[in-house]
């Protein structure tokens, strides 16, 4: 233990985190009142630690996270569209340890040990919690694709459903793509992460092929019996702005890619592409998975929607996508940053022996560019049924946007800012 | 650092003690918290989505009624409104009026 502690100061610097059990004195002088340790540092983790530390700096809050900068999944469609770079949508963690007292960890956590609650981290360095949170996100399940079982395939048929590197691979083929080329992208039955998120994209690929290639096509394969959000904007979108160009095609499953031929093989045809997207199905991230937090369908983590603490694991609490959704709530990056303020509220109130808030609310709101300017909404208000045990939507707080517009894109532009802001400032 | 980052400070050195803290509407401050990812953490904003921090009570409490009742434009709160009590309204206007502009 020694040791690992030993470790521990030298990478992160910060002899603070050594303070010991709950009702040490820390180096500060503070009373430290527990230690909170946050895996994942997306809409999800980086929220509850900035709230947990903004709301209460008697708690101690350690965020570990593999990558070096956020970069956001929401938006990041746009750089599909050639409207926005990445760079636009990269953030530094910076403010988190500098204005919150957040320690930062840059590592991956490979185990839980929810008995002597541990976390392991990949560097072999240990840290321990009162309060666990893990919020992971999705993980991909290639397994159910054979022919992208080799990760070389991998870098040939793109998901780009993680922004990075992947996001501006796949901006790189299409503009590799000859004018007259076919894009499909597929769709994995839901639940998956950002309901809208598919639809967005063929809108944004249809943008940038009607403004560059015009004779080239984009194929929506949906395994789904339908568009799975925002249908009559969606398909208005599709009608009216970028006619010949974008099909859809329902209840288009695939089970398995030819990736020397770049053919998408559904249940019932095959199709080829010159451009193959394959969105694959997921379920919660694999520390999710490997904590034993996984409680749903083998693939997503039930809570308590009070606090979000999971209902298979004692003092760990889940966040984002890798929840089992309560009726109509997404698994977007608003929703994450929503659980990550309830779950924060409760957790302060748990580590001071008070009961947490009985009435949470959280509301949900994914903008989605139709164009380079246009935007079109979906919205709902979410509140705590106690007879349920769930979270239900409020009677009549919840819609879309009337039609597309420019204002709201404007809107959405404010809202990453803002949200970013949020989560990491 | 936050009012209640300082009460907690003064409140460690004995300066404060515990019910000037109790007195925070906390369950008002998690239900503004479903606001802030758009509105910006307490209310401030960048960009075109309006800032709300500082915002007299009233004033708040006005164009969430009209919000919902349909008599102010909106392209999304007449949704948003609708999700929210007058009892959490007036609670949630509250908090956003004590923070900082
Ligand atoms: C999805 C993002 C979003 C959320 C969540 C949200 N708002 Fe708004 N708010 C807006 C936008 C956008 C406007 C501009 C009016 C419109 O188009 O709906 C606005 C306008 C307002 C205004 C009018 C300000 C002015 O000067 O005109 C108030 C007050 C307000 N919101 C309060 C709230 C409160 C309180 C909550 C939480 C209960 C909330 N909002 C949640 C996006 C949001």
């Amino acid at each position: 233990m020694s040791v690992t502690r030993r470790q521990f100061i030298k990478w992160t610097g910060a002899s603070v985190a050594i303070a010991g059990a709950s009702g040490c004195a820390s180096v500060s002088g503070r009373k430290t009142v527990g230690r909170v340790v946050v895996i994942g540092a997306g809409y999800g983790g980086a929220t509850a630690a900035k709230y947990i530390r903004m709301w209460s700096p008697d708690i101690e809050v350690t965020l570990v996270e593999r990558e070096a900068e956020f970069i956001s999944c929401p938006l990041s469609n746009r750089v599909l569209g050639g409207v926005w770079e990445l760079k636009e949508l990269t953030r530094d963690y910076g403010r988190l340890s500098a204005r919150h007292g957040v320690r930062l960890v840059r590592d991956e956590a490979v185990a839980v040990d929810p008995v002597a609650r541990e976390v392991r981290l990949r560097s072999g360095a240990t840290l321990e919690y009162d309060r666990l949170v893990v919020s992971p996100g999705v993980d991909l399940l290639y397994d159910e694709i054979p022919g992208l079982a080799e990760p070389s395939a991998r870098d040939r048929v793109l998901h780009a459903w993680k922004a990075g590197p992947q996001t501006v691979a796949l901006r790189k083929q299409l503009e590799a793509m000859r004018n007259g080329g076919v894009y499909a992208i597929t769709v994995p039955r839901s639940p998956y992460r950002c309901p809208p998120g598919p639809y967005e994209r063929a809108c944004q690929i249809a943008f940038y092929f009607k403004m560059h290639k015009p004779r080239s096509k984009v194929l929506i394969l949906d395994a789904n019996d339908d568009v799975q959000s925002k249908k009559a904007l969606f398909t208005k979108a599709w009608a009216e702005r970028y006619p010949g160009i974008v099909e859809y095609r329902p209840l288009s499953t695939l089970v398995d890619v030819d990736v020397a031929t770049l053919t998408a093989k559904l249940d019932f045809e095959d199709v080829r592409a010159d451009v193959l997207n394959v969105v694959p199905p997921q379920r919660a991230g694999t520390i999710a998975k490997d904590a034993g937090l996984i409680t749903a369908n083998g693939r997503w983590c039930e809570v308590d929607f009070l606090t979000y603490e999971s209902l298979a694991v004692r003092n760990i609490h889940v966040l984002g996508d890798s929840v089992m959704a309560a009726p109509q709530m997404p698994k977007s990056g608003h929703m994450a940053n929503q659980h990550g303020k309830v779950c924060a509220a409760a957790i302060i109130a748990l580590l001071h022996g008070e009961a947490p808030n009985g009435k949470p609310m959280v509301t949900n709101t994914c903008y989605s560019f139709v164009s380079d300017k246009d935007v079109v909404h979906v919205a709902s208000v979410h509140a705590y049924d106690a007879s349920q045990k769930t979270m239900v939507v409020v009677p009549g707080a919840s819609g879309v946007s009337s039609s597309a517009n420019e204002l709201e894109g404007e809107y959405a532009e404010s809202w990453g800012r803002n949200i970013w802001d949020d989560m990491l400032g | 650092m936050g009012a209640r980052a300082i009460l907690l400070a003064l409140m460690s050195l004995g300066i404060v003690s515990s019910p000037a803290l109790a007195a925070e509407d906390l369950e008002a401050r998690g239900w503004a918290a479903t606001c802030t990812g758009c509105h910006g953490t307490n209310g401030r904003s960048t960009g075109k989505i309006p800032s709300i921090a500082g915002r007299p009570q009233s004033d708040i409490v006005r164009l969430m009624r009209e919000f919902r009742d349909g008599s102010r434009a909106a392209t999304v709160m007449h949704q948003h409104a609708k999700g929210y009590s007058d009892d959490q309204v007036e609670r949630i206007a509250a908090f956003f009026a004590a923070q900082k502009p």
